[in-house]
């Protein structure tokens, strides 16, 4: 081929050094992949990340809210089962999660996590729910049932373990979510929000937005149709207070940031997943 | 601008003497430019309304809002909570303004007109012996009860539309429309919303439909008559025109797009298109007409593009909720939920508004 366009030769062999495709990522609402509604982006590893605004943040929830019914409504086995496969679609991009600076180990172990939170689904209504005893011929059932919409101000780091962690035990019981990545390392986010995509998940169940939770953070957490909000990701107190108190306008339920670093490696037991679970007690007469 | 009338101030009384003259008139009228009407609509579309501009447009849709129900299941009970609403459709803030108008079926009137105003002005609530009370149980004296009948003024009056003449199809004897239409006047309606004969108009017949339109003017007494086009079923831009001028011809107070029965509603296009007709008829007879959209418009952003669509194509003697509405139920919703984002400064969910 002849070198006549100003191409760049790479080595005297014939064949033009090659010019990467820088990406330009978006965001992922609602099963699909919308340009920020600012149009806005910031780099990130030589690639374009989109910067989401406070609209954006009400785009995903309008999404997340659309989403609860049907997500919520599936039964436990078969969310259990659409999970379980994008654990599966989660191995066959391995090699892409670590080629963006993942460490392999890392890798696993979100994979082995979301398998982890995938099993419960079907199994967390036995240990949490109950059949109180109760003084007089009913029977007293407390049964677990999904807040609803939960929002997520994920950890940065670990990017691929600890998104994973708080994001899979929030929908597992049947919540929908909207998660504010952090901003420093969003490329693991994007690769899981395309594995989301095309895996059998709903649309709208799991809304990533990439940008700064501290410029859309305030609307997520004052928003009056999300009801629950996780703080895991924020490690500034000041604004977590300011997070919890624009939370508290419609009461929501927060987990608030962790006191002491988290040791992601370590079994995370269901508190997260009870976190966001409200209980529903039933009582029905006995023998009818 | 484009001028849909070859002449100015004519003399249009003459027109709907014989379907001659009428046929003679619609036809005349000069063709409407279809990609132009929906690149104007589409590119008015555009404009970006903000901070104070978007507060009052907000206000001003609320205003306008003719808040309806049409459906086979409509209970007393259904008909009285929208009525509650519409009075007051934000019960957290006083400073929201009552919608226009509450529109229902001719046998759901006597319930509304009750439950609109039964309650004096729309801010007390009926007693037993007839006598209002305040929220706050003071008494009330404007005049005696008026259980049934609008009150004389007032800043919150909202009207009560009744659809009449066999909604939505306008399918049966010119007889029982008018007592159709009758029956809504005399149960409280004090504006009636009724829909042409298309079979008629599309057929060719506007004499027929002139003279439709006419009787029930006649039977409307008082009542303002909104003439419904149902323009979804017109088929092209310039027959909602003509259908535009003969109803207004025939005395129409309202041209209205749509019942929302049919699956095409209200589209920005056919607004603009029966916003020029009006303007063009005031300019041609010095009556104003008003619009109203109904049907499909379901988002504050949908509501602002067509308020500036009404500054852009009548002017704004038509930015009033006397010479523009919105038929709609769901719309509501959605204006207050940006009315409280402005307000309280965070987004808003449907559960804290009522469900209709």
């Amino acid at each position: 081929m002849s070198d006549g366009g100003g191409m760049v030769d790479g080595g005297g062999g014939g064949r033009p050094e090659r010019v990467d495709v820088r990406k330009t990522y978006k965001l992922f609402i609602g099963g699909k992949f919308p340009r920020s509604e600012s149009g806005r982006s910031y780099p990130v590893q030589n690639s374009n990340v989109a910067l989401a605004s406070r609209k954006d943040v009400r785009d995903a929830v309008l999404a997340a809210r659309a989403a609860v019914k049907g997500w919520s409504g599936t039964t436990a086995y078969n969310r259990g089962q659409v999970l379980y496969r994008v654990a599966e679609m989660l191995e066959g991009r391995r090699d892409q999660f670590v080629g963006l600076g993942v460490p392999a180990a890392e890798v696993d172990d979100a994979i082995d996590r979301w398998v982890w939170y995938a099993g419960w689904s079907d199994k967390i209504t036995q240990v949490y729910g109950n059949a109180n005893p109760v003084a007089g011929p009913y029977f007293n059932l407390s049964a677990p049932e999904p807040t609803g919409v939960v929002g997520v101000l994920a950890p940065a780091e670990p990017a691929l373990l600890g998104l994973v962690s708080v994001v899979a035990p929030a929908i597992v019981t049947g919540n929908t979510v909207v998660v504010l990545v952090a901003d420093t390392s969003p490329l693991p986010a994007i690769t899981l929000s395309e594995v989301l995509a095309t895996s059998d998940l709903p649309g709208g169940v799991v809304n990533l937005l990439t940008g700064r939770p501290t410029e859309t953070g305030s609307w997520l957490a004052g928003h009056m149709d999300v009801n629950a909000l996780d703080l895991t990701g924020v490690t500034d107190p000041g604004f977590g207070t300011e997070l919890e108190r624009a939370a508290a306008g419609n009461l929501k339920r927060v987990l608030r940031p962790p006191a002491e670093p988290v040791d992601w490696a370590a079994d995370p037991g269901i508190g997260r997943m009870t976190a966001f679970l409200e209980t529903k007690t039933v009582w029905h007469p006995k023998g009818v | 601008m484009t001028a849909t009338t070859t002449s100015a101030r004519s003399d249009l009384s003459e027109v709907g003497r014989s379907e001659a003259t009428l046929r003679t008139f619609l036809h005349g009228l000069p063709g409407v430019d279809q990609v132009g009407a929906e690149q104007r609509a589409a590119m008015l579309g555009t404009r970006s309304i903000k901070t104070t501009a978007k507060a009052w447009a907000i206000d001003l849709a609320i205003r306008m809002v003719d808040l309806t129900t049409l459906e086979g299941a409509d209970t007393p009970g259904k008909v009285r909570a929208l009525a509650a609403k519409a009075l007051r459709p934000d019960p957290a803030d006083p400073s929201c303004p009552a919608v226009a108008a509450l529109c229902v079926y001719p046998t759901m009137v006597p319930v509304a007109a009750a439950a609109l105003w039964g309650a004096a002005s729309g801010s007390g609530r009926p007693t037993a012996d007839g006598s209002r009370m305040g929220l706050l149980g003071e008494p009330i004296d404007d005049g005696g009860p008026a259980i049934g009948r609008p009150p004389a003024g007032g800043a919150t009056r909202v009207h009560l539309a009744s659809v009449a003449t066999a909604f939505p199809s306008g399918q049966a004897p010119l007889e029982i429309r008018l007592a159709d239409t009758r029956a809504a006047v005399a149960g409280g309606a004090d504006e009636i919303d009724m829909v042409i004969s298309r079979g008629a108009f599309l057929s060719g017949r506007y004499q027929q439909v002139y003279d439709e339109i006419v009787a029930v003017k006649a039977a409307c007494g008082d009542a303002h008559l909104k003439v419904i086009l149902e323009t979804g079923e017109l088929a092209t831009y310039d027959n909602v025109r003509r259908a535009s001028w003969l109803a207004m011809l025939a005395g129409a107070d309202f041209i209205k797009t749509s019942t929302g029965k049919v699956p095409v509603a209200a589209t920005l296009p056919v607004t603009l298109v029966m916003l020029e007709a009006v303007r063009d008829f005031r300019a041609a007879t010095g009556r104003q007409v008003g619009v109203k959209p109904a049907g499909g418009i379901k988002t504050t952003k949908d509501a602002v593009k067509y308020l500036v669509l009404v500054n852009e194509t009548a002017g704004e003697d038509w930015l009033h909720p006397d010479w523009f509405r919105f038929g709609a139920s769901s719309l509501l919703n959605d204006l207050l939920m940006q009315r409280t984002k402005l307000t309280t400064g965070v987004y808003s969910g449907p559960d804290y508004f009522t469900l209709d």
